[in-house]
């Protein structure tokens, strides 16, 4: 050992503390080697890497429609964001329009998740604070939604939802039934989650003030989603950039103010609000006509119908077998997703499989600012400064 | 009248004010109903696995209330998600640490055999490492999978034979792991 | 005060570094240039500094390898946005795979700083004045770059795989 008793001084005072890979506080894998001075951080450092299985490695191998298994892993609590991001890539590469009701029912689909997304979160904090009540509280309403995503697509978590150039199947008569009971419930079970929390005096104590960031530094790290919109930035990608309809819908985007970690609990409470509001609009005014494009080159056919017909089963043939004809070019398109904005950036050389795929991912670049946000503060407020920032692993490392 | 239902004796010899069993039946039926796992979450199984803790499916009727974050109290490594290879050396000192009797349970396909992931960095199942008892098979399994999976556990730990891990046969597994 | 549009941004870049320009696309509405890779550092300052175009925002950064280019085989892909014209521009920078070598821009943007040890650890290409360039998600043991097109997905090493029921 280098530092022993006897050659103790000052510049040795501090004590290397390990947080991580398996800490439970962490929720998720992440090391921080943390530089502590008594109760203070002074610096820390983070490694990632701990669940990198080379998603842009395999995107090179695999057909465009194979893709979405993985986007689903990216941040998997609300992956049908991220299947509906990368489908629109896709479809944007091919000249893809889809009709209007496809693009209603994505909408749907996603402020669905991103409500999952947001409670997941928000509960979460409170568990780190000291209120486990209100995560197997609200823990019970992403089951309902989990109910609503296994009657659309038959899956609960990892959802892989739709396909290039529409959905699967259209939305059935119980699953609208479901959807609309969500809809009228959950504003009441929100409402008491906030009553737990919000105006909380130890919550409050324990968030306000505590991994603080400003506009400037936020802009500068890269941030986006929920965590730059709490320090008073209005980017969403939803309004900036509007696609899949997004621009029927009657919204606002919730800023904060100080960018700290009660600012972000705030901006994702309302932003499920505003969800709620979308989707209300979304189902409401659900157009009729088709769930999926007219491009029979690339949407694979329903299984009744390569069976039955011929000519499906001659486009499903070409489409599995990596047949469809697909130009050249490279695209960016991005989705609001759960954490800021999601981004694939694909470039395509005609073949069956992407030549490079590159997912930019909210999490893993907003959480490098992990340190300047927690120095100077102390352990336990670390913690609920990470929990606040919602970074998901499997996004972080991809 | 109460719907908590008591698990049921072992076999055994009752009488009048007695009851006779083995000693290996009453251990098994203690530690089967008192397991307390470690959750080792590290990707989308974790997330499922939340939702088997949480008040739908309530982990908590199989006798696993508690769950252990440290490897020094838990009698369970549950495995629930990816293990790359970064990963695998400190999963498998975590197993190292826990406490003879130990059971592990690999949720989901990564954990049990990589999965989708047939890549360079993830390591292709965790028996490569640390010995598995069950697997449960999903990606990701559902909740109720997960709890199919910890009765099995228990159907193992009631059934486990008091010397099991003085054999012979338990020493050469774990040798052929590299544990001593 | 003219609109900052493609067509602003092409001008106000052909001014001040025409020669370094390479070539000029616009796929899919977003401007992409390629410019010298020497000058990224430079154009990408201007960009930020710039009083009307404002490019404060650094969206992506990634590495890409095309083998058949010689001499050019590795790129530095820039995606940036200016958050108050609404405006995306995508920038390439070629280098050959033996000296793949390019300034880091961390210095004007802190994001820049994890994306490029990405690159390097998925590309090998080596950001100068980068303040931490190590691998990021790879084990620091490892000693190729993955993404390169070159190196197989799957690991070499695997033994639980029977080749022969895979088609291979």
């Amino acid at each position: 050992m280098e530092n022993t008793i006897t050659d103790f001084d000052h510049k040795n005072e501090y004590t290397k503390l390990n947080l991580g890979p398996t800490h439970p506080a962490t929720h998720g894998i992440f090391q921080n080697i943390l530089t502590m001075d008594g109760e203070i951080i002074v610096d820390a450092e983070q490694t990632c890497g701990y669940i990198h299985r080379a998603f842009e490695k395999i995107a090179e191998h695999r057909p465009f429609y194979q893709i979405t298994p993985l986007t689903d892993r990216l941040n998997y609590c609300s992956s049908p964001i991220n299947n509906m991001g990368w489908h629109m890539t896709v479809e944007k590469l091919l000249g893809v329009q889809t009709p209007k009701r496809v693009d209603y029912m994505r909408v749907i689909i996603m402020e669905l998740a991103r409500i999952s997304d947001h409670l997941i979160c928000n509960s979460v904090i409170g568990v780190d604070v000291g209120a486990l009540t209100g995560f197997t509280y609200v823990f019970q309403w992403r089951e309902k939604i989990y109910d609503i995503f296994e009657e659309i697509c038959g899956a609960r978590l990892t959802t892989n939802i739709g396909r290039i150039g529409g959905l699967e199947r259209d939305f059935s008569p119980a699953c609208i039934q479901k959807i609309r009971e969500f809809l009228k419930e959950f504003p009441a079970i929100l409402i008491e989650f906030t009553k737990l929390l919000e105006r909380n005096r130890i919550f409050m104590d324990r968030t306000i003030g505590v991994g603080g960031i400003s506009a400037e530094r936020a802009l500068n790290y890269g941030f986006t989603g929920p965590n730059l919109r709490a320090t008073g930035v209005d980017y969403d990608v939803r309004a900036m950039n509007p696609y899949c309809s997004y621009n029927d819908f009657d919204f606002i985007i919730p800023v904060g103010i100080n960018g700290d970690t009660y600012d972000r609990f705030m901006v994702r409470q309302q932003e499920m609000w505003e969800s709620h509001k979308i989707i209300t609009q979304a189902l409401e005014n659900l157009p009729e006509g088709k769930y999926f494009a007219e491009v029979p080159q690339f949407y694979l056919p329903p299984k009744e119908e390569v069976y039955n017909n011929m000519e499906a089963l001659i486009w499903h043939f070409k489409i599995v077998m990596g047949e469809a004809d697909v130009p050249l070019g490279e695209v960016y398109h991005s989705v609001e997703g759960g954490n800021g904005e999601l981004g694939f950036y694909l470039v395509s050389d005609g073949g069956r499989a992407a030549y490079r795929l590159h997912f930019r991912r909210p999490s893993f670049i907003y959480y490098q600012a992990y340190t300047e946000m927690i120095k100077g503060s102390t352990l336990s407020d670390a913690i609920v400064t990470l929990s606040s920032m919602n970074v998901i692993a499997g996004e972080l490392d991809a | 009248m109460s719907s908590i239902q008591i698990a049921a004796a072992p076999p055994g010899i009752e009488g009048q004010g007695f009851f006779a069993t083995t000693f290996e039946k009453a251990v098994g039926l203690a530690r089967a109903n008192s397991i307390w796992p470690l959750p080792f979450a590290t990707s989308c199984c974790g997330i499922e696995f939340m939702a088997t803790m949480a008040a739908n499916y309530d982990l908590a009727r199989f006798g696993s209330e508690r769950i252990s974050f440290s490897p020094r109290q838990a009698d369970l490594l549950m495995v629930t998600g990816t293990i790359s290879k970064k990963m695998g050396p400190i999963l498998r000192q975590v197993y190292l640490q826990m406490a003879e009797p130990r059971w592990v349970i690999a949720v989901g396909a990564c954990a049990s055999s990589g999965g989708i992931f047939d890549t360079y960095s993830v390591l292709q199942g965790i028996d490569k490492v640390i010995p598995v008892d069950v697997y449960v098979p999903g990606c990701p399994p559902r909740p109720e999978q997960i709890i199919d999976g910890i009765t099995k556990i228990q159907e193992l730990v009631k059934n486990e034979p008091l010397r099991r891990r003085n054999s012979a046969e338990y020493t050469a597994l774990m040798a052929s792991y590299g544990i001593e | 005060m003219s609109e900052v549009n493609n067509a602003f941004l092409l001008n106000e870049l052909q001014e001040q570094f025409s020669a370094n320009i390479v070539s000029v696309e616009e796929p899919y509405g977003m401007l992409t240039i390629e410019i010298n890779k020497d000058i990224n550092l430079e154009l990408i300052t201007f960009l930020n500094k710039h009083p009307q175009i404002q490019m404060q925002f650094l969206t992506d950064v990634c590495g890409i390898h095309h083998p058949e280019l010689k001499g050019k085989e590795l790129a530095v892909i820039y995606h940036l946005h200016s958050l108050v014209n609404n405006i995306r521009l995508r920038i390439k920078c070629h280098m050959p795979i033996d000296a793949p070598q390019i300034n880091s821009i961390t210095s004007i943007y802190s994001a820049a700083n994890w994306q490029e040890r990405e690159t390097f650890d998925f590309f090998g290409i080596e950001f100068m004045g980068h303040p931490n360039l190590k691998r990021i998600l790879n084990v620091d043991e490892m000693d190729y770059f993955p993404m390169r097109k070159e190196f197989p997905l799957e690991d070499p090493t695997r033994t639980d795989k029977n080749d022969n029921y895979f088609g291979r």
